[in-house]
């Protein structure tokens, strides 16, 4: 049986939810943009985020090469391996992993940050203080999200293909120059255009929830404990479960 | 001119204010006493347009600013200055981008000025050469002082000012309390403070108000309250515990 109160506050969430998204839409259009906000987050997001990003993309293109490798090898079609690397990097892990990688990392600093700022009576005082916390907080946080994301997908995917050659063809022996020339010939750019729209939608998705969750705590240090790890897990199911709608819609848009 | 009407508030099944109407006339100084706990955070929160009440009404210079939505209150509160019993700063600021926080969003003077301003407020509360520092550096007064210094810097109409001298040493309580009263006459701002804080009641009070269980149990001129035989304003301004309160089980 469905429990009623919990529906009820999932409704009433969602609600709120798009509350929060007509009002970013009527500050962008109507105040002043935080500039200053707005850059050091994208040095937050863009700058910070760059080990992990490395990583996730390097070792991902790695293991997927030699995964695949391992298999086509027997088919003997070993020349092949990079391409598919390229195809499932550009347009499905680069974009899902990245996701993850920033919703632990960003989307759960947001929550912290304005958490403790709504517990401590911070966001009140800005209130006090005349200023739209939306103004000030979130849309600058929103912004250097959906900014940063599509550029660091586009790095974990060109480290991922990158770290692949250099394995498949360094250590494994497959032909340079017939992996890169099924590299380009099968990777479609409407592959890279997937990846570069799914990371954007995935960026809003992590901003928002962060930003949801953080001016909606309550509660003290374990109500902002509670909110980050909600920032995380409901960020981390939107991008897995908005990823595969994604694929099937943009499968559509771009056969 | 504040005036509240009927305005009452539960959390759950705490019903914190119970109808309470009250109005301030301009530049009075009005002193909220009160037990902990009695709601006096919370009135002060509605005064201000940071919480909407269940029922009731609360009227700014004669406009109604329940069911205002965030944007309109934005308007109305810079009428306000508000003092918060925890200070908060923001605490990824310095001091100085604290204190002149309001100078920076409207953006009208320029740097040089701002400055000046923010140096001016900070001496003020005592606390020139503090402006690079982080609120995380300072002591629970001095925050409170800070946060004080940001909530008179841009000259407010209204200005309220939630437990200013709680956890102070008694020599900066009283440069507070006469701060209070020189911003008081010197801008003719509408004041209410909320204390525990007897002397403060002396020191700023032109009219006392005491809560208790969301009714306003008093509301006079400071001299009958400190001649009140009522038991329970007796006990409140002479700090006296229940009996009971100081048992303890053998
Ligand atoms: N946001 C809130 N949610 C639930 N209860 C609250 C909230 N704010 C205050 N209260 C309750 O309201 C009562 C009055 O609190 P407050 O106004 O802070 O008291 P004080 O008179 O000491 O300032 C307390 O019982 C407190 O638990
Ligand atoms: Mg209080």
């Amino acid at each position: 049986m469905v429990n009623r109160a919990g529906l009820e506050s999932w409704v009433s969430g969602l609600g709120r939810l798009t509350l929060l998204l007509m009002e970013i839409g009527k500050s962008l259009f109507t105040q002043k943009f935080n500039w200053d906000g707005f850059m050091q987050q994208m040095h937050f997001i863009g700058v910070k985020s760059q080990s992990v990003v490395l990583i996730t993309g390097a070792f991902t293109g790695m293991v997927l090469c030699a995964q695949t490798y391992f298999q086509f090898h027997k088919v003997h079609m070993d020349s092949a391996t990079l391409a598919v690397v390229s195809v499932s990097m550009c347009s499905e892990l680069g974009p899902v992993l990245t996701a993850l990688m920033v919703a632990g990392r960003v989307g759960a600093a947001m929550a912290a940050e304005l958490g403790t700022m709504k517990v401590t009576e911070q966001i009140d005082a800005l209130r006090t203080l005349a200023t739209h916390p939306v103004d000030y907080l979130v849309v600058p946080r929103l912004l250097a999200t959906l900014v940063a994301m599509p550029l660091l997908t586009i790095e974990a995917v060109a480290i991922g293909i990158g770290s692949g050659y250099v394995l498949g063809v360094g250590l494994l022996g497959m032909d340079a120059a017939y992996s890169w020339a099924f590299v380009v010939k099968y990777t479609d750019v409407n592959e890279i255009y997937t990846g570069i729209i799914k990371a954007t939608i995935f960026g809003l998705c992590i901003a928002l929830i962060g930003c949801y969750k953080g001016l909606n705590c309550e509660g003290g240090a374990e109500g902002v404990g509670k909110s980050t790890t909600e920032a995380v897990v409901y960020s981390s199911i939107t991008v897995l479960m908005s990823n595969f709608f994604l694929t099937l819609l943009l499968n559509r848009i771009f056969p | 001119m504040i005036e509240t009407h009927e305005l009452s508030k539960k959390f759950g099944s705490n019903v914190v204010l119970d109808k309470v109407s009250f109005s301030v006339p301009e530049s009075q100084r009005l002193v909220i006493i009160g037990r902990s706990g009695t709601g006096k955070s919370v009135l002060l929160k509605h005064l201000i347009g940071l919480m909407e009440p269940d029922s009731g009404e609360v009227k700014v210079d004669g406009e109604k600013i329940t069911g205002l939505e965030e944007r309109e209150l934005l308007r109305v509160r810079s009428k306000f200055g508000m003092l918060f019993q925890s200070a908060a700063l923001f605490d990824s600021l310095s001091v100085a981008e604290n204190v002149g926080f309001v100078l920076q969003r409207e953006g009208k003077l320029s740097a040089a000025e701002q400055k000046e301003k923010i140096s001016e407020a900070l001496e003020m509360v005592e606390l020139a050469g503090t402006e690079e520092k982080k609120p995380s550096e300072l002591s629970g007064g001095m925050r409170k002082r800070v946060g004080l210094a940001r909530a008179i810097i841009y000259r407010p109409e209204i200005i309220v000012y939630d437990e200013p001298t709680t956890g102070l040493d008694p020599i900066v309580s009283d440069s507070i309390d006469k701060l209070i009263l020189r911003v008081n006459e010197q801008l003719k701002a509408t004041t209410i403070v909320v204390t525990h804080d007897m002397r403060t009641v002396k020191t700023v009070a032109q009219r006392v108000m005491m809560l208790k269980k969301g009714h306003i149990y008093v509301d006079t001129t400071p001299d009958e309250l400190f001649s009140s035989q009522d038991p329970v304003v007796h006990q409140f301004v002479n700090g006296i515990a229940d009996a009971k309160n100081i048992e303890f089980e053998p």
